[in-house]
């Protein structure tokens, strides 16, 4: 990984709401290098919502965001052609930034023996470990990450985990919304609902 | 990224290239080759009317493949994605708008060939419908690639774009087909003028419409 400048992820009283209800308000936090970041909440506080905010993919309500170095998303879609092999779908992406070699990235999350498989065959797993194949192979600073262990078997959730943790050793900075436990040493909480609106969360 | 992404819109949307997306130009000999059966077999009839016929159909192959020209790519999180890696809206969809059109326009063209032949018209109207369909389906592309974007995120999108296309495409129908009823080429001026408006605006549209489908 070459990181020239540190990378910075921090909000500032952030708030988003989703149609007319305000899933959360008030939120702030500052990720520096080597910060990881769970994000935890029953379903619907808003922790997709927020991620997508983070990304810049949508405009805060009210707050900022402020993100320094570039940022990668993994989320429940896998961003791939359905039609086409594994192999060319990846490719793909691979070649709109000059990536890094894959190969090792491919090995490592178990996916070189589907390569030839058309990506509507696949299993959610089998999807979900091809997206984050894709963040990885791109090399970048800051990683947001929607539910990457949703639909992996224990020995990916072992997997993922591990590289997870390398990336935010190697002076990353990974933020993850998850409602599975996580094993990754320093890693911080947040609890999503600890910041709906007072007139409870419905 | 902009060869890329081309290269991935006309590997989707080409005819024959796997897509199965050789529809609008089977549609489009069709109209031409059913016609004939439906007025009857009136030289008069078919060369005076064929024309307009040749029009509607290019209309209607045009917006065949509109469902899945953005909509798609909304859902899987295509675009998101490469606006993540710093392309724009206006980008994509300019590239979307020229592999939209690479994938129709040409190949109607070359099926008025046929189609002109079929119906009975006569060298100077295929002269003035290959010039006028030269100037018009950029715009027709044009306007596909804004209708399917802005009704992407809608439920009844696809009933909404036809109502959409009605207005839309009633400047160019009325130079188009004008033209040949006149046998005037005057008129074509008319049609690529509206072409390049609808091109230069499309991308801007289009582009809009996306990241609107994002707040919803």
């Amino acid at each position: 990984m070459q990181v020239s400048d540190p990378p910075a992820l921090s909000a500032k009283g952030l708030a988003c709401r989703r149609g007319d209800r305000l899933l959360f308000r008030q939120l702030s936090f500052d990720l520096g290098a080597g910060d990881a970041l769970h994000i935890t909440g029953a379903n619907g506080t808003g922790k997709t919502t927020l991620i997508r905010a983070l990304a810049g993919l949508t405009t805060p309500f009210a707050g900022e965001v402020a993100c320094e170095g570039a940022l990668g998303l993994v989320d429940e879609r896998p961003a791939l052609d359905p039609d086409q092999p594994l192999g060319k779908a990846l490719d793909f992406w691979l070649r709109i930034e000059a990536c890094q070699n894959a190969s090792g990235t491919l090995r490592e999350l178990g996916l070189e023996a589907l390569l030839e498989v058309p990506v509507r065959y696949l299993s959610t797993g089998q999807r979900k470990r091809a997206s984050l194949a894709v963040l990885i192979s791109r090399a970048v600073p800051i990683w947001l990450l929607d539910e990457p262990l949703s639909g992996l078997d224990v020995a990916a959730i072992d997997n993922v985990t591990s590289i997870i943790q390398r990336h935010v050793e190697g002076g990353g900075l990974a933020l993850i919304a998850s409602h599975q436990p996580l094993a990754i040493e320093g890693l911080k909480k947040l609890e999503l609902s600890d910041y709906t609106p007072g007139d409870g969360p419905a | 990224m902009i060869s890329n992404l081309l290269k991935r819109d006309l590997s989707r949307f080409f005819p024959f290239a796997g897509g199965g997306a050789a529809l609008p130009v089977v549609f489009f000999v069709a109209v031409a080759m059913l016609y004939p059966f439906a007025v009857g077999p009136d030289a008069n009839i078919l060369a005076r009317t064929g024309g307009g016929v040749v029009w509607i159909a290019a209309l209607l192959a045009a917006i065949l493949p509109l469902e899945k020209l953005v909509a798609q790519d909304i859902e899987l999180g295509v675009f998101d994605q490469l606006r993540l890696r710093g392309a724009t809206e206006e980008m994509m969809m300019a590239v979307r708008l020229l592999a939209h059109w690479l994938s129709f326009g040409p190949p109607l063209i070359l099926a008025t060939f046929p189609a002109s032949a079929l119906l009975g018209l006569n060298m100077a109207s295929l002269h003035l419908l290959l010039l006028g369909l030269l100037a018009g389906t950029p715009g027709l592309a044009a306007i596909g690639v804004m209708i399917a974007s802005l009704t992407a995120s809608l439920r009844a999108g696809a009933a909404l774009s036809g109502l959409m296309l009605i207005p839309l495409s009633l400047p160019i129908m009325i130079f188009g087909a004008g033209a040949l009823a006149r046998q005037d080429p005057a008129s074509i001026g008319f049609v690529a003028a509206i072409s390049l408006l609808l091109v230069a605006i499309a991308p801007f549209a289009a582009g809009a419409a996306i990241r609107a489908a994002r707040e919803v």
